[in-house]
C-alpha cells in the first residue's frame, strides 16, 4: 500500500511542477474550465433554452462534438495495431500515448452527453439495476456501455503499464496483451455505435445510409492521428523520449490511405443523392447549397471539403509528407476538416429541414461554445496530467526509491507496451 | 356549432374519478405539500423513486397524492392527477377529414389550454398545421406552418395538421435510452415525465415532429392551469424533459373525446374506439379511403388521414 501512496504521492509531485510555459498552459486550461464552469452553471439554472436548440434542430453542437471526440478516441486503434498484430518495433513506445489520448477523448465525450442532457441529475436511469436501461432496443444505451467498456479497458492498460514501468517491472502480458487485442474492436464499436446512433433512424434520411458507419471509421482515422503527429514532435522536443521519424512518416502513410477511403465514401453519398434526386436530397442541398436563403452550413461544408482535398494531397505526396511544415500544416487541416464534417455537418444538415419541412437555421450560442471550450479545457488537462506522469516512467526518470536502487535504468524496453 | 358538446356515444364511459379527499383541505395541506415539494426540489424523492412502470399499486396512489398536494400548492387550487390505466377492449383510433380541414387552427389552442403547456417563451404546441399547395398534394418540403389565420381557408391551399400518429411501430418507444416512454394497451404512446432524462433521441426519431422539449422552466400561468391531470397526461411537467400529445389521456380514459375533437368548427376531426364496430372512427373506415402520413416508414399509425368528400 505504501507503494501505492508512494506513486501517487510521485505523480503529485510530478503534476506540481513545470517550467514556466507549462504553467502557462495550465493556466489557460484552468481559464477555459472556469468559464465553461460559469456558463454551464448558467444552462443548468434556465435551462437548454440557453442553447439555440430547439424542437426543430433538437441536437446540434454538443452532440456534434461528441461524435467528433469519439472518432479522436477511436483513433488509438490505427496505431495498436500495427504495434500488436503486426509486431512493428518504432510504433509501440507511442502507442501509450495513443491510449492515453483515448482516455483523455472518452472523458470528454461523456461531458458533452452530460451537458446536453435536459435532467443530467437523471442519468442513474440508464445504469443497470439503478435504472431501467432499454437494452438491447435503445442505440445510446449501446453507446454508452460500449464508451465506459472503452474507458475502463484503456484505463486499466494504462494504469497498469505505468505503474508496473514505475516499479521497474515488466507488465502482465497475460492481463495486457489480450486487453490491448481487445480495444481493437472496442475502437471500432464505439464509433460504429455512434454511427449506429444516427443510422438507425429512419425520419432522418440524411442519417439513414448504411455507408454512414464506414465514412465514420474512415474521417476517425484522419483526425485521431493528425493530433497524434504533433503531439509526437512537440514530446520529443520537450522531454527525453525519442519517436522516431520513420513512426511518423508511417502513420502520415496510413492516414492518406484513411482520407481516400473517407473521400470516396463521401463523393459516392453525394453522387447518389443528386443523380436519384429524391426528397431526401433536401438534406443534402441544405448542407452544400442551401436553400433558398438558408445559408448558414454552406461555407462550412466546402471549408471543411478545401481542409480534407488539400491535406489528403499534402499526406499522399511522400515529399510533402516527408517535410515536417506541409505535414503540421496536413494535420491541422484534416483536424479543421473532420472537425466540421464530423460535428455540425453531420447533426445539423440531419435536422434541417426537420420532418415535417420546416426550415429552423441553427447557430450555436456563447454559451454553447463557452461550455464546450470547458470541456476541451477538461481533457487537455486530463491529458496533460496523464502525459506528465507517463513521460517520466516511459523514459526511466520516474521510478520507485526502492527499486531505482536495485536497478538503476531499466530503459524505455521494460517500461513501455 | 355541430362540433361542440356532441356525446362520444362510441366511447366507453368510465364513472367520474372518486373526489380526492384533498381537494377540499388542500389548503390546510399546503403547508405539508410545500414540504413535499420542497423535498422533490432537492431531488431526494425523486432521485430514488422506480419508474412509473416498476411501482407497486399502492406507490402508484403515493406518488399521485404527492403530486396533487405538489401541483396543488404551487397552483393555488385542487389538482388531480389521475393514475387510470387502459381499459380493456379500447384501441382508440383518431380520423382526420383533409376536405373539411380550414386551418383554423383552434385544435392547437384548444390542445394548449386542455393540455397544461408551456404558454411562451418556449410557446409549446403539440398539434402543427401544414399548409400545403393543392397542385403539390402532401409536400413537405413546401408545407407552410406559420401561415396568417385570418386568411383561411386560402385558395388553392389546403390543411393538414398533424400531432402524434401513436405509431403502433413507434420509433420513438424503440430508441428511448431509459424506458421513459412506451405504448399503452389502448394504443396511446405516453412518457414519464418523472423518468425522461431529456436526451431527446425520441424528437430525432420520431418522423411526425410529435415530440417536444421543455427547453425552459414551463411558463404556465396559475389561471390558466387546467386541474383535471393524468400523470402520463396534462400534469404539469418540469424544464428539461419531453412531452407529446397523447390523445387527452385525461379525456379519453374517462370517455370523452380529445378537446381538439370537441372544438373542432367543422367536424373535420373523428375519434373512438378501433375495436368497437359501431364507433365513429370505424364508420369511417368502413366508408372512406383512409391514409397514413409516411406510410413508407412502416410506423403504422391508428391516425387516419381521409377526403370524406
Amino acid at each position: 500500500m505504501s507503494g501505492i501512496l508512494g506513486f501517487l504521492r510521485g505523480c503529485a509531485r510530478l503534476v506540481a511542477r513545470g517550467n514556466r510555459a507549462y504553467y502557462a498552459w495550465l493556466g489557460v486550461l484552468a481559464a477555459a474550465i472556469l468559464i465553461g464552469l460559469l456558463a454551464y452553471a448558467h444552462q443548468f439554472r434556465t435551462g437548454l433554452i440557453a442553447t439555440n436548440m430547439r424542437d426543430q434542430v433538437s441536437w446540434a453542437f454538443y452532440v456534434g462534438n461528441f461524435t467528433f471526440l469519439v472518432g479522436v478516441a477511436a483513433a488509438a486503434v490505427l496505431l495498436v495495431i500495427p504495434a500488436y498484430v503486426y509486431e512493428w518495433e518504432p510504433i509501440k513506445e507511442v502507442v501509450i500515448l495513443g491510449e492515453l489520448l483515448a482516455v483523455s477523448a472518452i472523458t470528454m465525450c461523456l461531458l458533452f452527453i452530460l451537458v446536453d442532457m435536459g435532467r443530467p441529475d437523471r442519468f442513474l436511469h440508464i445504469l443497470p439495476l439503478l435504472g431501467s436501461p432499454n437494452w438491447p432496443h435503445s442505440m445510446l444505451t449501446w453507446d454508452a456501455l460500449v464508451l465506459n467498456g472503452y474507458l475502463a479497458l484503456n484505463l486499466t492498460v494504462v494504469v497498469h503499464i505505468l505503474y508496473k514501468g514505475y516499479r521497474g517491472e515488466h507488465y502482465n502480458r497475460k492481463l495486457i496483451v489480450p486487453l490491448v487485442l481487445a480495444s481493437i474492436p472496442g475502437a471500432v464499436s464505439i464509433h460504429t455505435v455512434t454511427a449506429f446512433l444516427y443510422n438507425g433512424m429512419a425520419a432522418r434520411p440524411f442519417w439513414n445510409a448504411s455507408i454512414l458507419a464506414p465514412r465514420f471509421i474512415a474521417s476517425a482515422f484522419c483526425s485521431g492521428p493528425a493530433v497524434m503527429i504533433i503531439l509526437f514532435q512537440i514530446l520529443r522536443k520537450t522531454t527525453r523520449i525519442a519517436v522516431k521519424d520513420e513512426a511518423i512518416f508511417k502513420v502520415a502513410e496510413l492516414m492518406a490511405y484513411a482520407m481516400f477511403v473517407n473521400l470516396f465514401l463521401l463523393g459516392a453519398e453525394v453522387f447518389k443523392e443528386y443523380y436519384s434526386a429524391t426528397e431526401h436530397l433536401l438534406y443534402t442541398q441544405y448542407l452544400w447549397s442551401g436553400i433558398g436563403p438558408h445559408r448558414a452550413l454552406v461555407p462550412f461544408a466546402w471549408l471543411a471539403l478545401a481542409c480534407s482535398v488539400s491535406a489528403f494531397l499534402l499526406f499522399l505526396v511522400p515529399r510533402t509528407r516527408r517535410n515536417f511544415v506541409t505535414l503540421n500544416a496536413g494535420c491541422v487541416l484534416i483536424w479543421a476538416g473532420v472537425y466540421i464534417e464530423k460535428g455540425m455537418g453531420l447533426v445539423i444538415p440531419g435536422m434541417t429541414p426537420d420532418t415535417l419541412g420546416e426550415i429552423y437555421e441553427y447557430r450555436p450560442t456563447a454559451t454553447e461554445w463557452a461550455i464546450a471550450a470547458g470541456i476541451f479545457g477538461v481533457g487537455f488537462l486530463v491529458f496533460t496530467v496523464l502525459v506528465k506522469v507517463a513521460v517520466p516512467i516511459m523514459t526511466g526518470t520516474f521510478q520507485a526509491p526502492d527499486r531505482a536502487a536495485d536497478h538503476p535504468s531499466p530503459g524505455k524496453s521494460a517500461a513501455v507496451a | 356549432m355541430s362540433g361542440e358538446r356532441r356525446t362520444p356515444q362510441s366511447l366507453p364511459v368510465l364513472p367520474e374519478a372518486p373526489a380526492d379527499p384533498g381537494r377540499r383541505s388542500f389548503m390546510r395541506t399546503a403547508a405539508a405539500g410545500a414540504a413535499v415539494a420542497a423535498l422533490s426540489g432537492c431531488g431526494l424523492e425523486d432521485f430514488f423513486r422506480k419508474s412509473f412502470r416498476e411501482l407497486s399499486k399502492g406507490d402508484v396512489q403515493k406518488v399521485l397524492a404527492s403530486l396533487e398536494r405538489k401541483h396543488s400548492a404551487k397552483y393555488g387550487r385542487a389538482v388531480t392527477v389521475s393514475g387510470a390505466p387502459a381499459q380493456p377492449g379500447v384501441e382508440f383510433g383518431y380520423g382526420l377529414d383533409l376536405s373539411r380541414c380550414v386551418g383554423c387552427r383552434r385544435c392547437v389552442y384548444a390542445c394548449v389550454k386542455e393540455n397544461n403547456q408551456s404558454r411562451k417563451n418556449p410557446q409549446i404546441h403539440w398539434i402543427r398545421v401544414l399548409e400545403m399547395d393543392k397542385a403539390r398534394g402532401v409536400d413537405l418540403a413546401h408545407a407552410e406552418v406559420y401561415y396568417e389565420a385570418d386568411q383561411v381557408p386560402r385558395p388553392g391551399h389546403f390543411y393538414m395538421p398533424v400531432q402524434c400518429q401513436q405509431c403502433r411501430n413507434p420509433p420513438c418507444v424503440k430508441v428511448c435510452p431509459v424506458q421513459a416512454t412506451w405504448k399503452e394497451p389502448d394504443g396511446i404512446v405516453v412518457v414519464d415525465y418523472d423518468w425522461c432524462i431529456g436526451c431527446r433521441c425520441c424528437m430525432s426519431a420520431c418522423p411526425y415532429g410529435a415530440r417536444h422539449f421543455n427547453w425552459a422552466e414551463p411558463t404556465l400561468p396559475k389561471e390558466e392551469l387546467n386541474p383535471v391531470t393524468h400523470y402520463l397526461g396534462n400534469r404539469p411537467r418540469p424544464k428539461g424533459v419531453v412531452e407529446k400529445c397523447t390523445f387527452c389521456i385525461q379525456r379519453t380514459r374517462a370517455g370523452r373525446y380529445p378537446a381538439c375533437v370537441e372544438v373542432c368548427p367543422v367536424g373535420a376531426r373523428k375519434f373512438g374506439n378501433l375495436l368497437d364496430p359501431e364507433s365513429e372512427i370505424r364508420r369511417v373506415m368502413d366508408t372512406k379511403r383512409v391514409f397514413v402520413f409516411k406510410e413508407e416508414l412502416a410506423t403504422h399509425p391508428q391516425f387516419y388521414y381521409f377526403y370524406a368528400t
